[in-house]
């Protein structure tokens, strides 16, 4: 209805000056007509200029005085025309609020004398504000004085109106073209579709998104380290087992009681089941021995060891605890070189910041062979981290306690431009190696990193809590590309 | 990780020379200790007060933290990680640590009562005689004991060390387990008298030393040594007296530490006495103290032995896997602070290493080994390594790698499988009617291979395109619920290319 009233009336006019009084003069919504008017301007149609205008409208108070009449003007016809009224009369006739204020102004207006008697001082009064908020509300212009003392009571408040001017634009016509959307069937047969005018394709449109599943990307990496390991020749180790001992977490590893690792601040020790329920008895001897006294070449740690710390169940802190059960299996048999390697959930009890979280993934390889060397040691890490795009590697001396030699790899990124530590790596010390049984010249070595640390540089996340948990946002699952590791 | 801060001038002045800090990155890159924060002294103080940052002062000193792996005590304070990088340096020699050879008789005495047994049952103790401190090795010395606490005495349970002016006090000296009600002194920082057990609730709110409080607390007796005029030296792992305290002018220093775990004990008392003992009058030279029990048996502390290994050499190169003569590896390790020489006996396969007593963290032969790796340099084994194919392809591995190609379209089509479009597998061969005209493309007779033998129309060609294939597939799927989303990776055969994979999808 407004489109024809405005296209019309520019078909005959100039312009139209005022968009409200156009709006007024026909009987339309104002809001309306300013939709019209965008979109009519959008498609050229028209071409409208900007209006500003400021006006005043009432508060709700100021509606409430122009109405009853403003509280100076109540009391004082609330005050008998003659004789007076005592005051709690009088506060009684009024709402508190019209009372508090109109004593006040009436004051102020020398319109009553106030006392413990209240009386008129004069017989008749003009309630000017009352009349001043019934202009206004009718659209006059009033004085500036007044406008600022209505203002200072705070019953107008400023407003500004938008409204346009609209004269023909370059495309006009007295009449909207449709476009259409869809060719159908029945265009095509009848012919229509010759005089139609048809929608352009948006071609910069982002389209409907398409229902569908997606892979989480720390899955998807996980995938593409799986497939470089098994590409390597490396088997994979069973890790479906999130509880272990102290003994096979710890002890089979050479790892010494009281040892900085083993706190509770750092390892989820279980309430229940606390202990484990079995260990094989003579390996056991062989480890306490090691730890007490050496052996193997060993002096040992010269301590107590105490079973009961080793019966301990905890929550796994790394997947070595994983290979050391392999391992030990192995060397129940006649010696065969193995490559193992497993990928799955470790658990430490940190303090969960930006980078850390109480579970994460841990990555872990390891090749079980005799006469290995660390050159052998660092070819492999060469191998393996340049089928992740890493093939700058540099090495330093660390430390764990169940490794010796320690290396700690670093790597080069070039967008950091610096050298950033991708892992950890070493050779499994002897006295963990020789009281499983096996045998004197085997030698393993092996590196781990975490799976969520590459992820993140990969796709670009800061925060690990952004990637893994249950505070991902469900929409960075969703757009995440596919990782091309090892590809 | 332990990490010990230090002052950068300070440190270079000890090392001899100063580096840039990329410089000595590198130098503690390879010796295998991190630099891991460069900060002021006074941003420490700000921080720990929670103040604002302000921009640091030219003046203010230069604090390095660096970080030491945690099995080596002896790199705890700034001394010992300079020695340590000295010596890896060549710029010095390793020091021959001694107990002074003074008679049984004139060695200071420590009497230990039975009651200790119940609560903490040894000690260990020496003298350090003659020794000059300034304010940076006071510092270093203190600093020291707190990080030994911290770490291999597991926050003092394990092992407490107590640090004592001797000229303060007259021998000998008695360790004793009393009711703490009976025990009475000034302790450390304070003016007034203390009982123990008073000083037990004092200590309550102490931020620092309330956590080590249960350890006696509910203990009938507290640890306690005496010296002979039942002046109290320290209430053991609490805190030491104020009488006996050091200061910058101490010139003989009484150490003891008392300990759960005997072993700990010596280990740390060693770390403690080998450090410092380079500022004493006789240097490197440690006194020795006896300590007797009440079952009569006596021990001379500190026990400074050397533990001696027998290594062969085939093993450190084997490990290696770098060929290395008797002669280098025994410099080697000498820079590692191993002392070690060529086996005496002419046979030359056998290197003789002497652990010195700060080195605790030796144990087998392969952490002797390692040192020699890491003198040698672990990124110089690098370089052999590659060079010669040490790598997985040695023969006795497998080593794979798929075409990327094929990797590749398989995570593509898993990805649209994803989307909901199903993979359809049509036939290369085709007629030229489906691969061209059927698709609006002209046959310029150039583009497609020509089958000479025909069976049908059907065999005429191989599909350049993939479109055909999938549009006869919904053709002969009309009647399959809407929508019909299908996709196809597949190989093409262009007379230019062949078997390229095209990406194809229809909705």
């Amino acid at each position: 209805m407004a489109e024809e009233a405005i296209l019309g009336y520019l078909a005959k006019n100039e312009e139209i000056a005022d968009s409200g009084e156009f709006a007024a003069k026909h009987g339309l919504d104002h809001d309306d007509v300013v939709n019209v008017i965008k979109s009519l301007h959008g498609f050229q149609y028209v071409d409208a200029q900007d209006i500003k205008r400021e006006t005043w409208v009432l508060t709700d108070e100021g509606n409430m005085y122009a109405a009853a009449g403003s509280p100076e003007g109540q009391l004082f016809f609330a005050v008998p025309a003659e004789g007076g009224i005592p005051r709690e009369e009088l506060q009684k006739k009024l709402s508190p609020l019209v009372f508090k204020i109109g004593c006040a102004q009436a004051a102020k207006n020398k319109w009553v004398d106030m006392g413990k008697q209240v009386s008129r001082k004069v017989k008749h009064v003009e309630d000017r504000v009352k009349d001043l908020l019934l202009q206004i509300k009718d659209g006059q212009v009033i004085d500036q004085d007044d406008i600022k003392a209505l203002k200072g009571r705070k019953l107008i408040a400023p407003q500004t109106w938008n409204g346009y001017s609209v004269k023909k634009g370059p495309s006009y016509a007295p009449q909207r073209k449709k476009f259409v959307a869809d060719l159908t069937r029945e265009m095509l047969q009848s012919g229509d579709w010759k005089n139609l005018e048809f929608k352009e394709y948006n071609f910069n449109a982002k389209g409907q998104p398409i229902e569908g599943g997606h892979l989480h990307p720390l899955n998807k990496v996980r995938h593409q380290l799986r497939m470089i390991f098994l590409q390597m020749g490396f088997e994979e180790m069973p890790t479906d087992r999130f509880v272990e001992s102290s003994f096979w977490n710890f002890d089979a590893l050479f790892q010494p009681q009281q040892h900085p690792a083993r706190d509770a601040h750092d390892t989820f020790y279980l309430k229940a089941p606390s202990t484990t329920k079995e260990l094989p008895e003579d390996y056991v001897e062989r480890v306490k021995r090691v730890h007490e006294s050496g052996g193997y070449g060993s002096r040992g740690y010269d301590y107590n060891w105490s079973r009961d710390e080793a019966n301990k169940n905890l929550l796994r802190t790394h997947t070595t605890a994983v290979s050391s059960r392999m391992l030990y299996m192995l060397a129940q048999k006649p010696f065969t070189p193995k490559r193992y390697f497993s990928i799955d959930r470790v658990f430490r009890n940190e303090a969960v910041d930006r980078t850390h979280l109480a579970e994460f993934h841990q990555i872990e390889g390891l090749i079980c062979d005799r006469g290995l060397t660390l050159g052998d040691l660092i070819g492999v890490l060469h191998d393996f981290f340049s089928r992740l795009g890493m093939a700058k590697l540099r090495f330093k001396p660390a430390y764990n306690p169940y490794t010796e030699p320690s290396m700690e790899i670093f790597s080069y990124h070039e967008g950091f431009g610096k050298w950033v530590e991708v892992g950890n790596s070493g050779m499994f010390r002897p006295e963990m190696l020789l009281p499983m049984g096996l045998p004197e010249d085997v030698r393993v070595i092996a590196w781990g990193l975490s799976l969520e640390r590459p992820t993140m540089i990969l796709y670009g996340i800061n925060n690990i809590r952004d990637l893994f948990g249950h505070k991902v946002d469900l929409g960075l699952i969703k757009i995440n590309p596919i990782c091309g590791l090892g590809v | 990780m332990p990490t010990v801060s230090v002052g950068r001038d300070r440190l270079f002045a000890a090392l001899g020379k100063t580096y840039t800090q990329e410089e000595f990155e590198d130098l503690c890159f390879r010796f295998g200790i991190e630099l891991d924060d460069v900060t002021t002294e006074k941003a420490i103080i700000r921080k720990e007060k929670h103040l604002e940052e302000e921009e640091a002062d030219e003046d203010e000193e230069v604090i390095y933290k660096i970080e030491v792996p945690a099995n080596r005590y002896d790199l705890l304070c700034l001394e010992g990680i300079a020695q340590a990088l000295r010596i890896f340096n060549g710029k010095q020699e390793i020091p021959t640590y001694k107990v002074a050879n003074i008679s049984r008789e004139s060695m200071i005495k420590m009497h230990v009562k039975p009651e200790t047994s119940s609560i903490r049952p040894y000690v260990v103790c020496a003298v350090l005689r003659g020794i000059t401190f300034d304010e940076g090795s006071y510092n270093s010395f203190i600093d020291l004991q707190d990080k030994l606490h911290q770490n291999i005495c597991r926050r003092r349970t394990l092992v407490a060390i107590g640090t004592h002016d001797l000229d303060t006090l007259h021998r000998p000296f008695t360790y004793e387990a009393l009711p703490p009600s009976n025990i009475n002194f000034v302790p450390l920082k304070q003016v007034k008298n203390f009982r123990a057990d008073e000083l037990m609730e004092f200590y309550k709110s102490d931020l620092k030393l309330k956590k080590f409080l249960h350890i006696i607390e509910n203990s009938p007796v507290y640890p306690v040594i005496y010296d002979h005029n039942r002046t109290v030296l320290s209430l053991p792992p609490i805190i030491n007296s104020a009488h006996s305290a050091i200061t910058l002018k101490t010139k003989n220093v009484f150490i003891e530490c008392t300990a759960s775990d005997l072993t700990k004990a010596k280990i740390v008392l060693n770390t403690v006495v080998t450090t410092f003992s380079e500022f004493c009058e006789r240097k490197f030279e440690i006194e020795p103290v006896e300590v007797i029990y009440s079952d009569g048996k006596s021990y001379t502390y500190p026990e400074l032995s050397v533990y001696n290994m027998e290594v062969s050499l085939s093993y450190i190169t084997g490990a290696i896997g770098v060929p290395l003569e008797a002669e280098e590896v025994t410099s080697l390790l000498n820079r590692m602070q191993l002392r070690a020489e060529q086996s005496v006996s002419g046979d030359n396969s056998t290197i003789n290493v002497s652990v010195p007593p700060a080195r605790s963290d030796v144990l087998h032969p392969c952490d002797v080994m390692e040192d020699v790796a890491i003198a040698y340099g672990y990124n110089n084994i690098k370089d052999i390594a590659v060079a010669k194919g040490y790598n997985i392809s040695k023969g006795r591995a497998v080593t794979l790698k798929p075409l990327r190609l094929e990797e590749f379209s398989h995570l593509i089509r898993l990805e649209m499988a994803m989307c909901g479009f199903t993979e359809v597998l049509s036939f290369i061969l085709c007629s030229l009617g489906d691969n061209f005209a059927m698709l609006n493309h002209e046959d310029d007779e150039s583009t497609a291979v020509i089958i000479e033998n025909p069976r049908s129309s059907e065999n005429e060609t191989a599909r350049t395109s993939l479109m055909s294939g999938i549009l006869k597939t919904v053709g002969q799927n009309k009647a399959h619920p809407k929508p019909i989303k299908v996709q196809c990776s597949s190989s093409i055969d262009h007379i230019f290319f062949c078997g390229s994979v095209c990406l194809c999808f229809c909705y």
